[in-house]
């Protein structure tokens, strides 16, 4: 019954159609299943707390008479006898790159219920992100023993310590956060939970595959948010 | 029953369940690396001024659209959950030219009332 409903073919689509669905008297999200919908509304509120982190950045910087660090030179590595600069950033944007990009194709694989290859890929990106991870740890680590402090910098604006231990955090900890959400995923994928729709311990719903692209879609996220990360602390 | 017709109803489930040719991923997955790579050179090459805000806007932009659009799916999602998810991120558009004025006036101050070396 529930499927015959979701036929798309038979609904309005442009402007016509969001009316008709939002004024259904039913679920708006014609296509989205509940969970899919609640992980984008999630994904949306994070949106506004990143958004405000980097506004708030923003607003640092512009209203500081003191120069601003140049990030070009205090993430450089000395690699070979010069300065490279920016580079350890270039390759954390890489890696979660890659992560979305074995994400994305576990997703695939899942629907297609090829269940050890889906568990691999996911694994693989676990890996991906826990490297991220590491190499942000390394960062810190560089960053602190040069003497950056959330109140003072050997280059210039104070304020340049605090957003950057703030944002980057933040964000390291999503990525944290993915990697845990990532194995819990996999260990079921590869237990094949979802081909037997057996319960989940804790909401007692049946595991489908579904789950695997709700768990991309926040992985997803974080990749997007070092997107606009990197392009606005890192290259600006 | 629901056991059974389960598999009758698979290919009208097949419009929530998101299934693409894997091809369509790695060339995603490609563009994005490319993309990486040229807003990495915008740094590398030392682009200054409003020709690397311009780039960097440009590929930050296209990067995060090929995401949202391919990798999480919002193409193949119905225009209800796309206008519900990707129109409020606009108010931040807002809240950025409020936070650009009030910077200006703390510069401002700063300035006029503190300066005494820039």
């Amino acid at each position: 019954m529930a499927q015959s409903l979701d036929n798309s073919e038979f609904r309005p689509t442009g402007l016509r159609g969001v009316a008709a669905d939002f004024s259904s008297d039913q679920r708006a999200f014609k296509t989205a299943s509940w969970g899919k919908a609640m992980m984008w509304i999630f994904l949306l509120s994070d949106t506004f707390v990143f958004g405000c982190f980097l506004l708030a950045y923003m607003t640092a910087r512009m209203s500081t008479p003191v120069p601003w660090p140049n990030p070009s030179e205090v993430f450089a590595l000395h690699i070979g006898g010069q300065d490279v600069p920016l580079i350890l950033i270039a390759i954390m944007t890489f890696v979660l790159i890659s992560s979305s990009g074995t994400m994305a194709m576990a997703v695939n694989f899942g629907y297609r219920r090829e269940r050890g290859r889906t568990a691999a890929l996911m694994l693989a990106t676990a890996l991906l992100g826990a490297t991220f991870v590491g190499m942000q740890a390394f960062e810190w680590t560089k960053l602190i023993s040069e003497g950056v402090r959330p109140w003072e910098n050997p280059w210039g604006a104070p304020q340049f310590g605090s957003t950057f231990f703030m944002i980057t955090g933040f964000h390291g900890t999503h990525v944290t956060i993915g990697v845990i959400f990532l194995l819990i995923v996999a260990r079921k994928v590869w237990r094949g939970d979802y081909d037997l729709a057996r319960r989940g311990f804790f909401t007692s719903r049946k595991g489908q595959y579904e789950s695997v692209e709700i768990m991309g879609l926040y992985w997803h996220f974080v990749d997007l948010v070092w997107v606009f990360i990197f392009a606005f602390f890192y290259l600006w | 029953m629901s056991e059974t017709t389960a598999h009758l109803h698979a290919p009208a489930q097949a419009h929530s369940a998101q299934q693409h040719p894997i091809r369509l991923y790695l060339v995603v997955w490609g563009m994005l690396f490319v993309l990486s790579a040229f807003s990495y050179m915008v740094d590398y090459l030392g682009v200054q001024g409003l020709a690397r805000w311009t780039l960097i806007i440009i590929f930050m932009m296209l990067k995060a659209g090929l995401i949202v659009a391919v990798f999480m799916h919002m193409a193949w999602e119905r225009l209800a959950l796309v206008y519900a998810i990707l129109l409020p991120p606009a108010a931040v558009l807002i809240f950025t030219a409020l936070m650009v004025s009030e910077a200006n006036y703390t510069i401002l101050t700063r300035l006029a009332f503190f300066s005494t070396a820039p």
